[in-house]
Parts: structure tokens; C-alpha cells; sequence
């Protein structure tokens, strides 16, 4: 119950934020762009694809490359949405409420992550309302929708995840943003670490990275391993978050 | 033990690196009573108002809120707790009935008792009718009341505040100080603060703090008690020569400050107002003014943190800072 509490009191904090606002549009702005490109792309090509076998549909050309956008600027976005969780909080003192509260570290922690993922859910949704709009006027395959919704759901949860530990880091939110962009990107190309590497050691390199797991559900494969990555990354790094707060009050 | 003490602190201590900002405090908090915590800046009060109130962790020693210790059990002491902290912990984006319904159900007080004691707490503090404004555009002294608010809106035990008064105008530090005692009745109150006139207007007991020690911790009532005055200060239009003044009966030292004003130093005052209007009548001095002069608060903090003896001679102005 507190942490919905503290989930609400972030959400709303959050959407009286323009900051928030912002992300949503541009976020929302570059989906568009993506996908009316995308979609242009498909209709030169529609002429060909009944000839070709296996072809791709509708969903696979317009739809993957659209969320595929919208990863990308979430990795730019999602920063800045996380940096104030926690470090905000430390820099006004209102921390010194949540820590005085017969409340503990889980819940605050697991709070501010399901607050921020409100939001986040909010902008999923958003971008998925765009490719639905094809519904009008063709037929879309919506088992790839769907996949294609759970991995930017989850890839952005995992980049939550890391932001908000990032945030409890210091008491300085740009700083939380810059270092928490830095170590998306890392997740984000962590398969460069494998390009020089033996054939044995390079799909580790890629399995650790976000990026082969996100391209699997956006290829419609629904793996349990992909999904379970993804919420050992989220579990780390609230784990992670959680001790950080805790060791906060013995710091000096 | 027949009375239970709601704060019971003990051996308490805290180290910044190097810095050993609190060094083995030792004292209690009664239910009903309103204790004042004095001293220099970096004396150790914040410090020691977040320990007992969990934002901070001790290195070592022990507190207790209401029997319960804050280390074992964290979550059942810190229900019996409402702390102010130095800088109001405030939203800033949100309004005052948003913020209070926040922090009413962090303490988990839901739907109806919570709009209750949000009413109430409002009342107390003067906020009735700005439950919709956005906290960020309060001034400051509204701000600070919307910090009170939120520390005593569920009704806790023990309600501790950093300096509650700083950046209010005079008025709103008087009701502000009304509110307090009247919290005393109830809830056991600390409060910090720098201004010693707070402490003697809605302090039952005072306690000092220098370089993270207790150098002082009194009654009020005992304190005045035990600080009879020693000096009268009296203003006569034709004043005698001193001789006749040193001449009555328990005046020591008698010391010209001007023209016609006098100290008579004293080791005991009883009866000695009387009989100096009574010598002054008899003689024609035309006495005009007579105070006696007690050790102040002032005297006893700047003598405890300066060191024995300067007090007399660095009287500081009262910092209101």
C-alpha cells in the first residue's frame, strides 16, 4: 500500500513536471516520422512483395522499424526522466520525510520504480497507438504488435531500473542523467566488446547487451530467456538501488 | 521504572570520517514535556535530530521512540514519530491538501482519518483556506507551517523540530510558539534552535550542546531557580554618595554605570528591593527604576560554549539567524 502511494505521489509529480511533457511529444513526434517513412517504404514496395516468397507483411516493415525509433530515443529520454527520482529528493531534503516515515527502503525503492514505470507505460502505449491507426485501412498482425509492445515495455523498464539507481548515486540530477546515459549505451552496445572476440565468446557479449534481446520480441520470437533477462536487469539494479539508500544513512 | 520516557537515548554517538560530531549523548524525553535544544552552529543538534528520528544511522549507542528501539524495529518506532527538518521536506509542484494527503498516508492514515487529521493539522497551523494553493508559491513562513503541519498530522507521540521558527516574521513566530506549547500538553516536543528567548518562552527543560557533548541539560523552573540575581540595577535622580548604597544591609560591590545609574552587586536579594525604595523615600534619591538582574540564558549558553569566565565580557547580541 505505500508503495502505491509513493507510485502516485511520483506520477503526479512527474506529469506536473514539463519536462515529462516534452518527452512524451518528441517521443511521439519522431515515432510519426518513422513510421510515415517506413510506411511510404512499404507502399513503393507493395507491388512486389506477392511475388516474393515469405515476404514480409505490413507489421514486420512499418511497425519494428517505428518501435525501433522509439528505443532509440527513449535511450536519450528515459535519462532524463529518471535522473530526479531519487537525487532530487536528497537535494530538496524531502528524503528526510520518506526516511522518517514508518516506511522502508523496499517499498520507497519499489514505489519511485512503479511511479516512473506509470508514466513509462503511458508513452508505450502512446507509440503504440500510431501503428494502430493502420487498423483503418488494412490488416495488422497483431501477435508482432503485441511482442513488439512487451520488449519496448520491458527494455525501457530495464533503462528505468538503472536510471533510478543512478539517481540514488548522487545529489546532483544532471549527473545522474549523464552517468545513467553512459551506461545505457554500454548495455546498449555491448556486443562491440564481442567483434574482435572468438566465435565462443561473441554471442556472450551480445546476450549481456539489451539489444539482441529487444530485436528478438521485435521479430515476434517471445522468448522465456529473453523475458527473463530482462527482469534480472530490472531486479539488479532495484536491488542495487535499495542498497544504496540503505547504506545512505550510515554515509558521511 | 514508573513514568516510560518517549525518546530515551543512549550512548549516542556519530562520526563524519575524521569528525566525531556527536560523542556519547545521554538523555530523555517525557511525555508532556517540551525540551529545547541549544547551542553554537556544528554543535551536534541536526545531527542528533536525525538519529532519533532515523534519517540518519548512529555509529553507535542507542534510541528509542516510546520503548521501541529504532534500530531493531524501524517501521514501529518511526509510527510514533513526526520530525521537521531543518529545510521543510516539501513538494514543491504539489498543493498543501495534495502534500498533506501524501504524507497522511505515508503514515498510514487512509481515505477518511486521514482528511480528518489533515483538517486539524491545517487548524493548528493556520492553514485553513490555502489547501489548494501550490506549495511552491507559499511564502516562506506558510511553507515552514506546512513543514509543522506534516510533522504533527498523525498525531505522534514525539514530534521533533529543527528549528521550527527560522525566516518567520514575529507574528508567526509567536503563534508558532503558542502551537508548540500546546503540542507540549500532549506529544512529547524537541525542538532546536538558536534563539534563547524561544527557549525560555515554550521550553520546559533545556539542554545544551557543544562540540557534541551535553554541557547542560536543566529544568527551566530549576534553572531560574538556582540563577538567583546577583546585581540590582537601580536609576535615582539625586543619587547618595556610594558609601551611604554599600552601607545597606547585603549590598556588596557598588558600581556607577552612569550618571545616575547604579549596579549593586549581591549575594542574596531577600528583602533587598524594599529596603532600597525605603531608603530612597527616607533619603529623597528620586528612585525612579529598580531591576534586578538575574543570569540570563544568554549568560549561561555563551559562558557554557565560550568558557568559563569570558562570559562577562562577550556579551553577544542575540543572532536571530
Amino acid at each position: 500500500m505505500n508503495i502505491l502511494t509513493i507510485a502516485a505521489r511520483e506520477l503526479r509529480s512527474l506529469f506536473l513536471s514539463p519536462l515529462s511533457w516534452a518527452v512524451l511529444a518528441v517521443t511521439q513526434a519522431f515515432v510519426a516520422y518513422a513510421f510515415l517513412v517506413k510506411l511510404e517504404f512499404f507502399l513503393q514496395l507493395k507491388p512486389y512483395l506477392p511475388g516474393l516468397a515469405g515476404a514480409p507483411g505490413l507489421t514486420a516493415i512499418v511497425v519494428a522499424p517505428a518501435f525501433k525509433a522509439a528505443a532509440m530515443v527513449m535511450l536519450l529520454a528515459a535519462p532524463l526522466v529518471t535522473m530526479r527520482l531519487v537525487s532530487e529528493e536528497r537535494r530538496s531534503g524531502t528524503l528526510s520525510l520518506l526516511l522518517s516515515a514508518p516506511i522502508t527502503m523496499t517499498e520507497i525503492v519499489l514505489g519511485k520504480f512503479l511511479g516512473v514505470m506509470g508514466y513509462f507505460a503511458i508513452v508505450v502505449l502512446a507509440i503504440t497507438l500510431t501503428p494502430l491507426s493502420l487498423l483503418a485501412g488494412g490488416s495488422l498482425d497483431v501477435g508482432l504488435l503485441g511482442s513488439s509492445f512487451i520488449g519496448l515495455l520491458l527494455l525501457i523498464a530495464s533503462f528505468a531500473a538503472a536510471g533510478l539507481f543512478m539517481s540514488t548515486l548522487t545529489a546532483h540530477p544532471p549527473v545522474a542523467a549523464i552517468s545513467t546515459f553512459g551506461l545505457l549505451l554500454l548495455l546498449w552496445n555491448m556486443d562491440w566488446a564481442g567483434t574482435g572476440a572468438s566465435e565462443g565468446v561473441r554471442p556472450l557479449f551480445s546476450y549481456i547487451g539489451v539489444t539482441s534481446h529487444f530485436n528478438a520480441l521485435l521479430q515476434g520470437v517471445v522468448d522465456s530467456a529473453d523475458l527473463i533477462y530482462s527482469l534480472i536487469v530490472i531486479a539488479t539494479f532495484l536491488v542495487l538501488a535499495i542498497r544504496r539508500l540503505d547504506s545512505m544513512r550510515l554515509g558521511h | 521504572m514508573v513514568e516510560q520516557s518517549l525518546v530515551e537515548v543512549a550512548n549516542l554517538h556519530r562520526r563524519y570520517g575524521d569528525v566525531h560530531a556527536v560523542q556519547g549523548l545521554n538523555f530523555q524525553l517525557r511525555r508532556g514535556e517540551v525540551l529545547g535544544f541549544l547551542g553554537p552552529n556544528g554543535a551536534g543538534k541536526t545531527t542528533t535530530m536525525q538519529m532519533i528520528c532515523g534519517v540518519l544511522a548512529p555509529s553507535a549507542g542507542m534510541v528509542r521512540i516510546g520503548g521501541v528501539d529504532l534500530l531493531e524495529d524501524p517501521i514501529e518506532a518511526k509510527r510514533q514519530l513526526g520530525y521537521l527538518p531543518e529545510q521543510p521536506p516539501l513538494y514543491r509542484e504539489l498543493t498543501v491538501d495534495e502534500y498533506l494527503r501524501y504524507c497522511a498516508n505515508l503514515r498510514g492514515l487512509k481515505n477518511k482519518p486521514a482528511t480528518t487529521a489533515m483538517e486539524e493539522a491545517k487548524e493548528r497551523c493556520g492553514l485553513l483556506g490555502n489547501g489548494g494553493r501550490v506549495i511552491g508559491h507559499l511564502s516562506k513562513g506558510y511553507q515552514q507551517r506546512v513543514g509543522i503541519a506534516q510533522a504533527i498530522l498523525h498525531r505522534p507521540a514525539v514530534v521533533v523540530l529543527d528549528e521550527p521558527t527560522v525566516g518567520l516574521d514575529p507574528i508567526q513566530i509567536r503563534e508558532i510558539r503558542e502551537l508548540m506549547s500546546e503540542l507540549g500538553n500532549e506529544h512529547g516536543v524537541i525542538l532546536s534552535t538558536h534563539i534563547l528567548p524561544e527557549v525560555q518562552a515554550v521550553c520546559d527543560r533545556v539542554q545544551i550542546l557543544h562540540e557534541g557533548r551535553l554541557v547542560l541539560d536543566e529544568d527551566l523552573a530549576q534553572l531560574s531557580k538556582s540563577q538567583r540575581p546577583r546585581s540590582t540595577r537601580v536609576k535615582l535622580r539625586r543619587p547618595p554618595s556610594r558609601k551611604v548604597l554599600s552601607g545597606l544591609a547585603g549590598v556588596g560591590r557598588v558600581e556607577s554605570l552612569d550618571a545616575d545609574t547604579l549596579r549593586l552587586h549581591h549575594a542574596d536579594d531577600e528583602g533587598l528591593g524594599e529596603r532600597i525604595v525605603a531608603a530612597a523615600v527616607a533619603g529623597d534619591w528620586g528612585l525612579y527604576e529598580l531591576v534586578s538582574e538575574s543570569r540570563s540564558l544568554e549568560e549561561i549558553f555563551v559562558e557554557l560554549t565560550l568558557g568559563e569566565g569570558r562570559a562577562r565580557d562577550e556579551q553577544e547580541p542575540q543572532s536571530q539567524a
